[in-house]
């Protein structure tokens, strides 16, 4: 339990997973064959009872935690809670992270070369729903012969991921933890997207998707679109923290360069996406939230939607969260309860925003350690000896 | 694990099988014990971050919230038990809670130190505030809010024509002595009631 014993799963490598099955995807289309990309941690037990998927958001991808090399600056995106004595142990579970379908970051995507023309997908790549990565997903967990998953863990995007296993997949999930997320956007979850989405199309180099036969990327409308993201991410407490209404100079030059804190920070974030993000991969993941409404299949009951669900649910929210709020949350909760599943849900005191998700706050990782105690115990997991 | 004492009585009023509500859960004993020994199903709400962790250690269903906050997000008549052991007198408004109980359970059971033990009263005369095994916080740093005795609740319950189907009051050793019987609001140091709403009482099977 002490922090003492926490460790890194150190240099780890991706592995290249190729699906051959076709996958009929809800846009009506079918994809004969695709990639993903995929890092595992810990060792898979003789029962193959021990699996975890973690599901992940937006912008995210398989690299979860360790590092690549030993001179990497920063590790996988959820290194403080993936590893040896981590919340999500890997001394007792085995892990597995994956870049969704769609991604940038290796998995059959937009950017990748379509073989019939040759050529880069581009706009031509299907657009994707939540229900699609949970099939992709789901022939993933058959290649690597996991029957069952002892939990999918997911927070923002992935948290609707967890749901959707839940709900497509009953019998293949033990426990759903569903982690930052919402039943489904709301209009002003979709309008903030709507705008990311804008920046990118109209920016003169994005040339209807075709940007990469121009050699060319519409880096301004991405660094834009990431730009709005990162506002919703954060607090308006944590900004004003961060940034107040600091002048970088000591006297106002009456111009549009750089004289906030804030504007600094934004620029840079959105700089430094644009060298690792395409903006194709953007406008279909911002699609997949959008479309995300479990309840719409059930009447817009999400209680009879979660009717159909085996899973035991976590579902944790944070305070500071206004991208998807606590109320949001309670939501899912409540229509758990009603659908007499059972649920746990917590509310973490957070200050940041919707990035708390993946920061080490510890009531947060308290009660994910507590629940996946629980859940190894439930499904054999033994505390491996570390190589 | 061995029950807390003063939670055995409840457990006589816990029909087999059933489906509850524990508000103010705590650790999650009562629930776990509940799920182990009679096949009860449920879940617990609490305030409180360490008392989730543990309920969440526990394998027990928790629901991080504040019952004054209502029990909105939970439907009329969707438990058979809405439980809330020693937290009345902590609330802002005790009777808007125990209607919101008897809304959703199809009968709500409630429990609160008395404050017409002689205890209480001997401390009153003496003119100080009691501090009391039931009641071992000091005035200034006490979470109780809304004290009342066994005779107050019952007048509330009257008032409110909530049907009380059954009582237990109980004295120091968590026993019902005679003196409970002759002299309740006395000598009961604990008291618990199994109520139900007017609109569904005669109901009860």
């Amino acid at each position: 339990m002490s922090d003492a014993a926490e460790g890194s799963v150190g240099i780890v490598a991706a592995q290249r997973v190729v699906i051959d099955t076709p996958l009929l995807l809800d846009c009506g289309r079918s994809l004969s064959r695709h990639e993903l990309m995929i890092e595992t941690y810990g060792t898979l037990n003789a029962e193959r009872s021990n699996a975890v998927l973690i599901c992940h958001a937006l912008s995210g991808d398989h690299h979860a935690a360790g590092f690549h090399e030993a001179a990497d600056r920063k590790p996988g995106w959820w290194d403080n809670c993936i590893g040896p004595g981590k919340p999500i142990d890997t001394n007792r579970f085995f892990v597995v992270a994956l870049n969704n379908l769609g991604g940038c970051r290796g998995s059959t995507g937009p950017s990748t070369v379509d073989p019939q023309s040759g050529k880069p997908y581009g706009p031509d790549f299907p657009l994707l729903t939540v229900r699609d990565w949970v099939r992709s997903q789901a022939m993933l967990a058959d290649r690597l012969g996991i029957a069952r998953w002892a939990a999918v863990v997911g927070g923002s995007l992935g948290g609707m991921q967890v749901m959707q296993w839940a709900i497509d997949l009953p019998e293949r999930i033990a426990n759903a933890i569903v982690i930052a997320a919402a039943p489904q956007l709301s209009a002003q979850n979709i309008a903030f997207n709507e705008i990311a989405r804008q920046a990118i199309l109209s920016d003169p180099e994005f040339h209807g998707g075709h940007f990469y036969d121009h050699g060319v990327v519409p880096s301004r409308g991405l660094m834009l679109a990431r730009m709005i993201g990162h506002i919703t991410y954060l607090s308006d407490a944590a900004m004003r923290a961060k940034f107040g209404n600091e002048l970088k100079v000591a006297v106002p030059s009456f111009n549009f360069d750089i004289e906030f804190e804030v504007e600094s920070y934004l620029r840079y974030q959105g700089q430094a996406f644009v060298d690792r993000f395409d903006a194709n991969t953007y406008l279909l993941m911002t699609k997949a939230l959008d479309y995300f409404d479990p309840a719409r299949d059930f009447g817009d009951r999400l209680e009879l939607a979660f009717a159909r669900t085996r899973a035991r649910f976590l579902v944790v929210a944070f305070s500071s969260d206004w991208r998807f709020s606590p109320a949001r949350s309670r939501e899912i909760v409540k229509a758990l309860v009603d659908a007499g599943r059972d649920v746990s849900y917590a509310v973490v005191d957070s200050q940041l925003g919707h990035d708390d998700f993946l920061m080490p706050i510890p009531q947060y990782h308290a009660v994910l350690r507590n629940y996946l105690l629980r859940v190894s115990d439930e499904v054999g997991a033994t505390i491996g000896v570390p190589a | 694990m061995k029950l807390r004492a003063d939670l055995e009585p409840i457990v006589d009023w816990i029909k087999p099988g059933s489906r509850i509500l524990d508000l103010g859960c705590g650790d999650g004993m009562l629930l776990a014990h509940l799920r182990d020994a009679h096949g009860v199903r449920g879940y617990g709400m609490d305030i409180d971050p360490q008392n989730v962790a543990s309920c969440i250690a526990a394998g027990v269903n928790v629901i991080q919230g504040d019952i004054d906050e209502g029990l909105h997000d939970f439907e009329t008549a969707s438990f058979d038990h809405v439980l809330m052991t020693q937290a009345l007198q902590a609330l802002q408004r005790p009777d808007e809670a125990i209607a919101e109980i008897l809304r959703v359970g199809r009968t709500g059971i409630v429990t609160f130190p008395n404050f017409g033990h002689w205890r209480v009263r001997m401390a009153l005369l003496r003119g100080r505030m009691p501090v009391t095994p039931a009641l071992p916080s000091r005035w200034f740093d006490t979470p109780n809010i809304h004290l009342c005795t066994v005779s107050d609740f019952e007048a509330l319950c009257a008032q409110r024509r909530w049907k009380i189907l059954d009582r237990r009051l109980l004295n120091h050793a968590h026993r019902s002595g005679p003196a409970n019987r002759i002299a309740p609001n006395l000598f009961s140091e604990l008291a618990m009631y199994l109520l139900q709403a007017p609109a569904t009482a005669g109901a009860a099977d």
